[in-house]
């Protein structure tokens, strides 16, 4: 399959990927590693006629410590962000989550920020971004923002980022206890998107795939905060969310894997802590 | 667009639609036809090649992402004089393939393993070549011949 033809632009610094984005206005689109953006325009799916190439803009390319978050520029790879010792150390889940990401090949080439921007409800990434409260550094022509992750997602590919805004860094807070996590994913073949997928860090509780952006499941979190006991917090997982039917699982059968996966995690994560 | 990549040491110049993929440019340009298209949907890895020493999916990659980058496939692996390289070797002595389809990409994506952890167990073995598809579920032999190239570069 051949995707719909485009013009090829290279950006090689950020400042140039916004200049790149503001004369191409809304038909171009920024190209970060490419690894879900390239197989929806081969089905066709989407069709962008310019390409804004951000693959050799080295600026955003970084994991630094600072202090109490974590700041990691928006095109480090999946690769990267599984293999840092910092993360390891500081923010375990996060290393863990990249690392359940698609398959090696593609955590050569995918990166934070684009899994972030790309908003598909069924990604890893932006679940555990949001279960650690983590905040977007936007940058666009009238200068830089910054969204809570709370705040980002809007619905299926859909984020707050504004036409010509680019996603430049993402601050992730050290959690009090790092060693507390969990990141549950059920799915047929190791390299598909979850059918549910369940991210814990101490009582935070973010679900994949659960409804058209990733979810608090805040119901579990509050009984928690209560003294619920861990299989009691779990059984309220599916509340407050609009999980999709498709080939691969019913509405309730998501409902189903989110009670068992969230009692999974808390229980992992409190063996772990 | 012009686009320039060093495949398997030797430089290749074209001009390109800018929506060519790499696996298309390997094959039709270069006429390297090792690397094959299986599902052309980035799940199966049979088009599995190195980009600067990394394993990608050829299929997801485009020619101009490539550009000015170093690339390895199948047929850049063995020596100038055709000794095998010890993970070719491995799966011809552990019989790592059926009807050989996969194979390429499979070589390709355990070299890149190897050169990221040259002594992997048999888990990391299955994890490391999770994103390569054996139709044949030939895995068993395949996961031997990895493990038996880590061994054989000890």
């Amino acid at each position: 399959m051949i995707p719909p033809s485009f013009t090829y632009a290279r950006a090689t610094s950020v400042d140039e990927a916004l200049a790149l984005a503001a004369e191409h206005g809304e038909d171009a689109k920024y190209l970060a590693g490419g690894q879900s953006l390239l197989p929806l325009m081969k089905l066709r799916f989407a069709a962008p006629t310019v390409l804004i190439d951000l693959g050799r803009v080295a600026e955003l390319s970084y994991i630094r410590d600072e202090g109490t978050y974590v700041a990691i520029g928006a095109l480090t790879r999946h690769h990267d962000v599984a293999h840092s010792e910092l993360l390891a150390a500081d923010i375990p889940l996060l290393a863990a989550t990249a690392e359940a990401v698609g398959d090696p090949q593609i955590r050569h080439r995918g990166t934070i920020g684009g899994s972030v921007a790309h908003a598909d409800a069924a990604a890893d990434l932006p679940a555990t971004l949001l279960a650690l409260d983590a905040t977007f550094v936007v940058k666009g022509p009238d200068g830089t923002r910054s969204v809570p992750a709370a705040e980002f997602f809007k619905g299926i590919f859909e984020t707050a980022l504004e036409p010509g805004e680019l996603l430049t860094e993402i601050q992730v807070p050290k959690p009090a206890k790092p060693s507390a996590w969990s990141f549950q994913k059920f799915n047929k073949r190791a390299i598909d998107f979850a059918m549910v997928g369940v991210a814990v860090q101490g009582g935070s509780v973010a679900l994949i795939n659960m409804g058209s952006t990733p979810l608090r499941a805040t119901a579990v979190e509050s009984a928690l905060a209560s003294g619920a006991s861990i299989a009691d917090a779990a059984q309220l997982a599916a509340e407050g969310t609009n999980a999709g039917a498709d080939i691969h699982a019913s509405k309730a059968y998501r409902e189903h894997l989110a009670r068992v996966l969230t009692r999974r995690a808390l229980e992992e994560a409190a063996a772990r802590a | 667009m012009k686009v320039e990549l060093t495949v398997n040491g030797k430089d290749i110049t074209a001009d390109v639609e800018d929506r060519t993929l790499l696996v298309h440019f390997l094959r039709d340009v270069a006429n390297l036809t090792a690397t094959n298209i299986g599902c052309d949907t980035t799940s199966c890895g049979a088009c599995t090649v190195l980009l600067d020493g990394e394993s990608v999916k050829s299929c997801t990659v485009l020619a101009a992402q490539a550009d000015g980058r170093s690339v390895t496939t199948l047929e850049g692996l063995a020596s100038e004089d055709g000794t095998m390289h010890a993970v070719q070797r491995a799966f011809h002595e552990e019989h790592g393939l059926q009807c050989g389809y996969c194979t390429p990409g499979m070589v390709m994506a355990i070299t890149s393993l190897l050169k990221e952890n040259p002594s992997p167990t048999e888990a990391q073995v299955r994890q490391g070549i999770e994103g390569n598809i054996c139709r044949c579920t030939g895995y068993h032999n395949i996961v031997r011949a990895a493990l038996a190239a880590a061994e054989a570069s000890k």
